[in-house]
């Protein structure tokens, strides 16, 4: 008898068995390699570290050299995994579906272009269940053409129902890719993952990082049991994407309940992404925060809220503000789905005024996507506080601490008069 | 905290060799952010890529825009680019040219020229002007910032398109050892 796949309302169940972490390993932290290396490598390297089954990759500027190394990784016998080169992003993503559903831990990169080639079926990819990891090395739209870093690709998709992270560090890029599969896989949660890391500034930007031990890693990640409530499995014969009946046959309650089951796996991530953080920090000795970062918001009466590795320029233009007394501090968002409401409300209940600098544009809004998200979380706040959109860093624009001076500025003019309908364009002068 | 940018066409190099300066740098102890400029990517067209140097830890993931010191690893590429940009005042020019470091026009922000034939010796060594790695050796005989010993280890971390290693590493050795150093000296106004 064919079951329709559980994929509803998994059911949330305590670490157990094979997904069971050490919790003292810490203790006997070993000694990290050292690398120097950009963000692209970086990411590589927390690929191998995740030990997928099998990655299809189509190379497209600035994910290529991440896609290049990772197939350098399994030539080389680095990475034992099984490397589709597709003929494109829609092959890609279609590839990986088909191997996470026969059980297979899986990875792909995109960005970009090719992200919109691949939406067909990245759309379906989460109302499958499936808990692919797909690194986003943001890029900016086209037309006019443009190869260089920004974020409206991943912006684009934030409805779409992937959990979506954004990094600051190159470090910080590998780490997630690894905690990206404990997010994913948990079975609370059945997601994909999409982990940002900027084109350009992150991507090919090389600094030193230190590599986890392997055996730590896989201790931390457990065996992959991905294709438990979804599978293409001759011993579990199951339809794994029913035609729904509309207002006939099961009746709309069955769609109902995908929708409603997809939403509730979106909440159980935020608390997954938040414990899955805390494990990293005791393990491995490098804390981030999960879902909103608050930076130097103690005594500060307006901040800056950004997204993404413009959050170390920024975060020197709030110190040299500091210096001049100017009482300002900085909000980074690194889970943008499902929105964090809660942290982001704790953070927006400390200051008075914020200003929302966005690496994308939100066309129907005449502002950034994070500055809508902002303004809707501003309704579960205590007060209604004044919130500009500041939108820079397109198309590979460089966002400097000089351009952070000006949007604090900026957003203390809020306190003296209207807020402005209309974003601030901080590249707009830049030749 | 030090300032360099590397200035080069496309296929010389000149990204790569950031990235073996920076591990080079690490190395020894710094804390370094190195990130390549950002355009057409062609060869024979003009690319740019910075690095940034310090005992203390950075954040910043941005472009320079004020170097300490500019490497130019194409003797004819101050003819279309303004290499000198920003340059701080007392800055270094490391700059491939078979001129003397006296005969080379520099901006009066510069207080130290350093001049290496490093298209010659590229052709000496591996028989094309590719100048990156003679041009770190001229860099470290210039700005004594990193150790020729820390560049070789770095190089053999480095996988080449162009050349060996053991081409690589006798590039940089000639390139620190043929490198013109001068100190330009300036009349005060009276």
């Amino acid at each position: 008898m064919n079951e329709v796949a559980e994929m509803t309302a998994p059911v949330a169940e305590p670490a157990s068995g094979r997904n069971a972490p050490a919790c003292d390993a810490a203790v006997t932290r070993k000694e990290p390699k050292v690398l120097v290396c950009d963000g692209n490598e970086a990411a590589a390297w927390g690929v191998v570290l995740s030990r997928p089954d099998m990655v299809a990759v189509y190379p497209i500027t600035p994910q290529s050299s991440l896609a290049e190394y990772v197939a350098q990784f399994v030539a080389d016998g680095v990475l034992d995994a099984e490397l589709v080169e597709a003929e494109g992003e829609h092959s890609v993503l279609s590839v990986l579906h088909g191997a996470a559903l026969a059980g297979a831990r899986t990875y792909t990169a995109s960005c970009g272009q090719g992200l919109a080639f691949m939406f067909e079926p990245y759309f379906r990819t989460p109302n499958l269940r499936l808990p692919i990891v797909m690194s986003i090395v943001n890029r900016d739209g086209i037309t006019p053409q443009c190869v260089w870093g920004g974020q409206q690709d991943a912006m684009t998709v934030r409805e779409v129902g992937w959990v979506q992270l954004f990094c600051e560090t190159v470090q910080e890029v590998l780490d997630t890719i690894v905690m990206a599969y404990r997010i994913a896989e948990d079975r609370s949660v059945m997601l994909p993952v999409n982990v940002n890391h900027d084109g350009n500034y992150l991507s090919n930007g090389i600094v030193r990082i230190e590599l986890p031990d392997q055996a730590e890693v896989d201790d931390f990640l457990g065996t992959p049991d991905v294709n438990w409530h979804a599978a293409l499995d001759p011993d579990r014969p199951m339809g794994v994407d029913p035609l729904t009946g509309g207002a006939t046959g099961p009746g709309p309650a069955l769609f109902v309940g995908y929708r409603r089951g997809h939403c509730e796996g979106m909440q159980n991530a935020l608390r997954v992404i938040v414990e899955v953080h805390e494990e990293w920090a005791r393990r491995f000795g490098r804390r981030y925060a999960p879902l909103v970062e608050e930076y130097r918001l103690d005594g500060a009466d307006h901040a800056l809220v950004t997204i993404g590795s413009m959050a170390g320029a920024a975060k020197d233009a709030v110190d040299a503000a500091r210096e001049r007394g100017e009482r300002v501090g900085l909000i980074r968002i690194k889970t943008l789905r499902p929105f964090p409401v809660d942290a982001m409300v704790a953070a927006l209940d400390k200051v008075q005024a914020v200003g929302v600098v966005d690496r994308a544009v939100s066309y129907g809004w005449n502002s950034g996507p994070v500055h809508q998200e902002t303004l809707a979380a501003l309704q579960y706040c205590r007060h209604r506080i004044p919130c500009l959109s500041l939108i820079g860093g397109l198309a590979g624009a460089d966002l400097t601490q000089a351009h952070f001076e000006r949007a604090i500025a900026e957003t203390a003019k809020l306190f003296d008069g209207p807020c402005p309908r209309t974003p601030v364009w901080l590249n707009a002068e830049d030749r | 905290m030090f300032e360099v940018r590397l200035h080069g066409r496309g296929g010389q190099g000149t990204v790569l060799a950031a990235g073996i300066l920076a591990k080079a740098l690490v190395a020894e102890g710094k804390h370094v952010v190195a990130v390549p400029q950002f355009g057409f990517e062609r060869r024979g067209a003009p690319v740019a890529a910075y690095l940034r140097a310090s005992e203390l830890p950075m954040r910043a993931m941005t472009n320079i825009y004020a170097p300490d010191c500019v490497v130019c690893i194409d003797s004819s590429l101050p003819r279309v680019v303004d290499i000198f940009s920003g340059l701080r005042d007392g800055g270094t020019l490391v700059q491939a040219s078979r001129l003397a470091p006296q005969d080379i026009a520099v901006p009066a922000s510069v207080a130290t020229v350093a001049v290496c034939d490093a298209v010659g010796i590229a052709r000496e060594v591996f028989g094309r002007p590719i100048t990156n790695t003679v041009m770190l050796g001229a860099f470290a005989r210039a700005t004594g910032l990193v150790s020729l010993e820390a560049l070789e280890r770095a190089l053999e971390e480095t996988s080449f398109r162009d050349g060996g290693l053991a081409q690589n590493r006798r590039a940089l050795a000639l390139g620190h050892a043929r490198t013109v150093v001068h100190r330009v000296e300036r009349r005060e106004a009276a």
